[in-house]
């Protein structure tokens, strides 16, 4: 077996030193009744570096790349060109093969690079402190609910319709457990964010109110008004933001007021992977609440020798310190894809991130004014980034999306896959365009998606 | 890289007062290969950029709703070159399973086979959407059914919830199937029992489901204290959660005995699955009465630790509890199909296949859980075989057998003499000299050119040291690790004072974790603006 160093002459010198007669004198602890015979019958046995890459290249071919079709889905993941340099690094083994840095003397590589990212997330959300990462923009979303209920000692959170389904249901599964009311709503499908829908259900007992920006249908609330009137009762404003391109191009939550602000990072240097690994974001605008909040910290410090260094900090917070009054039984972050993040960033820097977020919202902007032109299709949005809504005149959006994908397009995400079965939503179809389309491809879309409607 | 920046920091090492570091200092600060490096910000500019991009047109449509952002983000840029030489000094300042032995207890430090890498970036799996039509991604769903066989099949379960980002998540996961299953039957119960020798994470979780948590003592052997067990259950208590092997690397012999227990008592059993690589394809635990098991795939089958993750965290569960496991999840049903169970299908599935109404707690992620580290595992899995993983729990075991038998004559050893021990070997502090402790044996480690072993941890230990050499170690490679433990420990005990300053080797000396908590500093602030 290629990767078991120990020979069978090993194994004999190491048991005589053990004083065991054989390795089964070493598991004497497990009852009988739990004890095999063998190898398990029912599974196969060893096989070769080559033999396993092409049982699982057979799998991965029934899939259809997105780099293969015209391709337009988002909904809470894009696909956007990763610089190759990105994966070289991630691949370099003292970061691939490192662990969490709890000896820091030797992790300096991971911790400095920690400690960037966190500088560059809380830059592009406009706040003060960024955490180390969490699992993904999800179970970021319920942390910073959760959280807003340790600030404000309240146990009520409002959830705009706009915000994207799954996040909403992990908050409202997570909350079943720890006894906060959740409000949630449907979208409300109309051309501009419900604000004033929202702002009414904040009351005294409201903890936060939770906004996607830009929301699940593409859209662009102004986070000012949500923010004064949260605030006005006493309440946190929590934004959450599905696609951090999307703020080299529009005013960070931080500077509209937003107090925590969580997000998915993927389109930065995560590829689209099926879902993760991903990368959630985690930052907080006023320093005096950086001791609530979740996940791991990284922080400066000197050596012993008065150097620069950096360690995992304000551990007092964390579940191998604090046990049952933890802010959160986190454990992992997402470490590498945090990383590449960082790399992604930094090879982006500012005038890259401005550009990118310019060319997506440009080809964005081709393909709205393309598509809104076949007949029974319109556009929901007035404002948008690069995903926008279109409703397809009481034509069922899923059907129509997967005759695109007979046809080899992959032309974007029905809201009945996110909502299903919910009346009024059926014929609404999530279209997002980023820099990997070509005019060409959006071309290819509108053709095909007339073909499909007519 | 080191030109002096806009920051002015430059970094600087000094000859050490110990006489250690002999030898001329440097106007760089760099030692030969040994690097330093700044932070991006002191080297990069707004205006710089290492991605090539059309030039912004002002004059494009826009259709932003007036909410342009004017104000500067803030962010610098490199170019490649200087980009990848920035990661690869900083790479060089950190220790990995590539570089050398990692024995760190409890979180198995295996090597991470590259074919597994070279799989996951097949575009059929890296670049697939979670939200194409099912059509399009029949592979992806068959890998996800593949992996969940192998799951259930090594640990003689009913069924797996797969969703879940990591190991904490996992049990998380676990604690609230519980929690549904007892809130379905109309049994509310307010206790949680977990062994002193838990795992932080196993509280924490607890906490967070609303129950009470009660410790349970362990006998002088380091094992669940069966009796006290028993004589604490009773119509409050929820569930017990154990790990096993344990974090003492001890195998729970009563297992068996505390599941029948606490099913007598209406209660569930937790497994904390952080272990299972000490038994892998040897023993399942469905064999002993687990209800619920979450398995670290970065662990038993080595997807990468990637500096602190992503891990994942599939659990294994009862047939009493599956109907509760949340969405989404994959089956294949009757006519060889994969389906997706999401929201929509999630009661007739239920019905059809759990044989009643009740269904799923809910979701706790987006999407469908950590797909990149699925085809790494699977890998992982189909390269070793039945066979090859009962080899890699017999060499995990062998190996810290091997450690403990080789050091036990010069460190204590709690349990070394209540027999074999699984998949790590345990140490304490005793004895050690001149106020020397397990930190200081840790740090001379590091000059030594090893990852130190897990650190006061676990806590019924004092001074804990616990090894972890697991599978993929060569026997040179471990003797080698004996032979230097052997004298760090001989220092310790003759209370050697200089490796209180320990490490002198290593790309830093020891930090100041005290001033980082009191003044954190979390974030880089340009210099200008914060003078």
């Amino acid at each position: 077996m290629r990767y078991l160093p120990l020979t069978d002459t090993d194994r004999a010198d190491m048991l005589a030193k053990i004083g065991a007669n054989s390795i089964d004198d070493l598991f004497v602890d497990v009852p009988a009744v739990a004890q095999l015979d063998g190898p398990i019958r029912e599974l196969p046995m060893h096989a070769s570096e080559m033999a396993v890459e092409r049982h699982m290249k057979a799998r991965a071919n029934k899939n259809l790349a997105a780099g293969d079709a015209p391709f337009f889905l988002g909904a809470g993941a894009y696909r956007h060109h990763v610089p190759a340099s990105v994966d070289t690094v991630i691949q370099r083994g003292e970061f691939l093969t490192a662990y969490t840095p709890y000896q820091p003397e030797i992790a300096q590589g991971t911790l400095q690079m920690l400690f960037e990212f966190q500088s560059q997330v809380a830059r592009l959300y406009g706040c003060v402190v960024a955490n180390a990462s969490m699992y993904d923009g999800s179970t970021a979303c319920w942390e910073a609910v959760a959280m807003a209920g340790r600030v404000t000692r309240r146990h009520r959170a409002v959830l705009s319709g706009a915000l994207h389904p799954h996040y909403s249901q992990v908050v409202k599964t997570m909350a079943q457990f720890t006894g906060d009311t959740i409000a949630d709503a449907m979208p409300a499908i109309q051309t501009e964010p419900d604000n004033a829908g929202l702002i009414s259900r904040i009351d005294e007992d409201t903890a936060c109110v939770v906004v996607q920006y830009p929301d699940i249908l593409g859209r662009i609330p102004d986070l000012t008004e949500l923010a004064d009137a949260a605030h006005a009762k006493g309440a946190l404003l929590v934004v959450v933001n599905t696609e951090p391109v999307a703020l080299g191009a529009i005013k960070s939550p931080g500077e509209m007021g937003a107090d925590i602000v969580v997000g998915e990072g993927q389109s930065i240097g995560v590829g689209l992977q099926f879902g993760g690994p991903y990368l959630g974001l985690f930052a907080v605008r006023d320093p005096k609440h950086v001791r609530q909040m979740p996940g791991r910290l990284c922080g400066e410090t000197t050596d012993a020798e008065g150097k620069r260094g950096f360690v995992l900090t304000l551990s007092a917070r964390e579940q191998h310190i604090r046990r049952e009054k933890a802010t959160s039984n986190i454990c992992t972050n997402s470490g590498l894809c945090a990383l590449a993040f960082n790399v992604h960033m930094t090879l982006l820097g500012e005038k890259g991130l401005r550009e990118l977020a310019a060319e997506n919202h440009r080809l964005a902007c081709i393909a709205a004014d393309r598509l809104e032109k076949i007949p029974g299709v319109s556009l929901l949005n007035s404002a948008f980034f690069n995903e926008f809504t279109l409703q397809l005149g009481g034509k069922p959006a899923r059907d129509v999306v997967r005759s695109l994908a007979d046809r080899g397009v992959l032309g974007g995400v029905s809201l009945d896959r996110l909502y299903p079965g919910v009346a009024g939503l059926e014929d609404a179809l999530l279209v997002a365009v980023t820099e990997t389309a070509t005019e060409e491809d959006i071309e290819t879309l509108a053709s095909e998606l007339e073909g499909v409607l007519s | 890289m080191n030109a002096p920046n806009k920051s002015g920091w430059k970094p600087e090492m000094q000859v050490s007062e110990d006489g250690l570091h002999n030898g001329p200092s440097t106007t760089t600060g760099n030692r030969a290969l040994m690097l330093e490096e700044p932070l991006i910000f002191e080297i990069g500019h707004a205006e710089t950029t290492g991605v090539d991009l059309p030039e912004i047109d002002p004059g494009a449509p826009n259709r932003l709703g007036g909410f342009d952002r004017m104000d500067p983000i803030g962010l610098v840029g490199l170019t490649e070159p200087e980009t990848v030489r920035h990661y690869t000094r900083l790479s060089r300042q950190n220790y990995g399973i590539d570089l050398g032995f990692f024995p760190l207890g409890s979180c198995t430090m295996k090597h991470n086979p590259r074919l597994n890498e070279k799989v996951a970036r097949l575009p059929g799996f890296a670049d697939i959407h979670p939200l194409q039509p099912v059509q399009t991604v029949q592979g992806a769903l068959e890998v996800m059914n593949e992996l969940a066989h192998w799951l259930l099949t090594l640990t003689g379960m009913h069924s797996v919830a797969m969703s879940l980002k990591a190991g904490a998540h996992g049990e998380l996961c676990g604690i609230l199937c519980i929690r549904a299953a007892l809130e379905a039957r109309g049994d509310a119960r307010e206790v949680v029992l977990v062994p002193e020798s838990a795992h932080g994470t196993n509280p924490a979780t607890a906490a967070f489901a609303n129950y009470r948590v009660e410790n349970i003592p362990a006998t002088p052997a380091g094992r669940v204290d069966l009796e006290a067990l028993k004589a604490r259950l009773g119509p409050d208590v929820a569930a017990v959660m154990i790990t096993n092997p344990n974090t003492c690397g001890l195998f729970e012999p009563d297992l068996r005995e505390i599941s029948d227990a606490v099913h007598a008592a209406g209660g569930f059993v937790y497994c904390d699955g952080a272990n299972f690589n000490a038994i892998v394809g040897r023993v399942r635990p469905g064999d002993l009465g687990v209800d619920a098991m979450h398995i670290n795939l970065h662990k038993t089958f080595s997807t990468p630790h990637g500096g602190g993750g992503p891990g994942s965290g599939p659990v294994v569960l009862s047939e009493a509890l599956a109907p509760f496991m949340p969405l989404p999840y994959t089956a294949r049903t009757a006519d060889g199909v994969v389906h997706l169970v999401e929201e929509e299908q999630a009661d007739d599935f239920a019905r059809e296949h759990f044989g009643g109404e009740l269904s799923s707690f809910g979701r706790m992620t987006a999407f469908h859980g950590q797909m990149g580290m699925f085809t790494r595992a699977l890998t992982y899995m189909l390269s070793h075989g039945a066979d090859g993983l009962k080899q890699v729990a017999e060499d995990a075991v062998l190996n810290a057998n091997y450690v403990l038998r080789s050091l036990e004559d010069i460190l204590h050893a709690p349990f070394a003499d209540s027999g074999p021990c699984m998949h790590e070997a345990l140490f304490g502090d005793k004895d050690f000299g001149g106020g020397l402790s397990t930190l200081d044996l840790a740090k001379a480690l590091i000059d030594e050119g090893y990852h130190p072993m897990t650190v006061y941890f676990p806590l019924v230990v004092h001074g804990a040291m616990l090894v972890e050499p697991t599978e993929t170690e060569s026997k040179a490679s471990i003797d080698q690790f004996i032979t230097a433990f052997r004298s760090v420990a001989e220092r310790a005990l003759a209370g050697d004072e200089s490796m209180k300053q320990a490490p002198y080797y290593a790309p830093r000396r020891r930090l100041d974790e005290t001033q980082a908590a009191r003044k954190p500093k979390l974030a880089w602030q340009d210099p200008e603006l914060s003078a």
